[in-house]
């Protein structure tokens, strides 16, 4: 079991008082949580504040991990011979649990429910887990395997570090953010109680090609000067493989151009649509040729985009 | 080891859940529950009902305002305030997301 210091996790020392440990809490808990924070790593972060506040804030809690002793942030180390006896109730394996699912029963100087001869039912926590998938994973449907780390209880009721392996159908047309459940797949429930949840949270790689914004798709669609004038068919790529679209002639730039039922499936049923969304890029280099014929398009173009300009000025004389 | 396939479920088959279904799942009390109902931070498919029935859109707001609770002590007050503001933030970040997808990127 690796050691924690939740002192200096809440830069206090030892001797901080209850008071001073809310505050440390409470400014700490401002700055890291999910629902209010964007530093990075907010989320472990407030993690490690919250696992250290649950323990300090109460005395005998407090108690129980000063009596552990001080040692280094993150080094193994084994509770002095007494400790189960006194706080634990039972004897603890020490080997296979984290610091927090010790103090996690502690209530009251023993740990309540999970002794022997106990039979209230108690219902499994529920855990949450991130899938990382790409839209073509969206688009096809996947299975993912996953792995999580979870507190369990065993048949004496003692607490230990469980790793499971799970694997699952990720169903087509999730969005980003969509929060999925496999029920039962929780913590298993003690003593007959259910067993808990497992909540799947969708987090989609950004793609190299295509933008999403609900199930549609946006696509930046380059063309020359000449294609957008005259008008062409193009090769665009879609999920489901390239697609000819037809660019009408006088097509202007930012215009979008509309491929339905080319974006991201709908769960029950349907698509969403893929737009390409037009820009004209002129190039750089040019061949002599080239210039020429630009120059002989300038001389006889009588085309101004720019007639506005004069029009809204022309108020103001 | 072979490892057995899991079928998920979608969020939304938690299509009408009681308010007693919202607390055991949310981990809020009831009395909780209709207090930030009559804030309005949580709305009721049926809010002139007796019998009120939530959808799973509100299951996930129970759920942020019970972590909210126990992470920050807050009251059923602060909770509505916090709740409201969330939700704004959130709508505000989606459309931000939606505009930037259809601006067209840098080419080069």
């Amino acid at each position: 079991m690796k050691y924690k210091d939740y002192y200096s996790t809440l830069g206090l020392e030892r001797t901080a008082t209850t008071e001073d440990i809310k505050k440390a809490y409470r400014k700490l808990a401002r700055k890291y949580h999910p629902d209010v924070s964007k530093e990075t790593n907010a989320e472990e972060k407030f993690k490690e504040v919250a696992e250290a506040y649950e323990t300090l804030k109460d005395s005998e809690k407090r108690a129980a991990y000063d009596q552990l002793g001080s040692h280094q942030s993150g080094q193994d180390f084994r509770p002095p011979p007494d400790w189960g006896q006194q706080y634990g109730g039972t004897p603890f394996s020490f080997d296979d649990i984290d610091l927090s699912d010790l103090f996690a029963g502690l209530t009251g100087g023993r740990h309540h429910t999970r002794q022997r001869g106990s039979n209230i039912p108690v219902p499994g926590h529920d855990y949450e887990v991130t899938a990382h998938i790409t839209l073509e994973d969206v688009y096809q449907g996947t299975i993912v395997n996953l792995n999580i780390n979870v507190p369990e209880y065993n048949e004496s009721g003692h607490l230990h570090r469980v790793s499971r392996a799970l694997k699952t159908r990720i169903p087509k047309g999730v969005v980003d953010g969509q929060r999925l459940r496999l029920p039962g797949k929780g913590g298993k429930g003690f003593n007959g109680g259910r067993n808990g949840d497992l909540y799947l949270n969708i987090a989609l790689h950004p793609h190299p090609l295509f933008r999403v914004s609900g199930h549609d798709l946006y696509l930046d669609l380059p063309v020359t000067p000449w294609e957008a004038a005259l008008g062409a068919a193009v090769d665009v790529p879609t999920l489901g493989g390239p697609v000819r679209l037809k660019v009408p002639p006088g097509t202007h730039a930012g215009q979008k151009l509309r491929l339905p039922k080319r974006g991201l499936p709908k769960p029950h049923d349907g698509e969403g649509d893929l737009f390409a969304i037009v820009q004209i890029v002129v190039p750089t280099v040019l061949s002599e040729r080239e210039r020429t014929i630009f120059k002989e398009l300038a001389d006889v173009s009588t085309f101004n985009p720019r007639g506005h300009f004069e029009q809204e000025t022309s108020h103001e004389n | 080891m072979r490892i057995e396939l899991t079928e998920v479920l979608w969020m939304d088959q938690y299509q009408e859940l009681s308010l007693a279904d919202l607390a055991r799942l949310s981990g809020l009390s009831e009395a909780e529950l209709s207090e930030l109902v009559d804030c309005g931070a949580i709305v009721p498919t049926n809010a002139d009902s007796a019998e009120w029935i939530f959808d799973a859109g509100c299951l996930a707001v129970a759920k942020t305002a019970c972590r909210l609770r126990n992470d920050f002590e807050l009251d059923t007050q602060g909770l509505a305030v916090a709740l409201t503001l969330l939700a704004r933030i959130h709508n505000l970040e989606a459309q931000l997301h939606d505009l930037r997808a259809q601006l067209p990127g840098r080419i080069f």
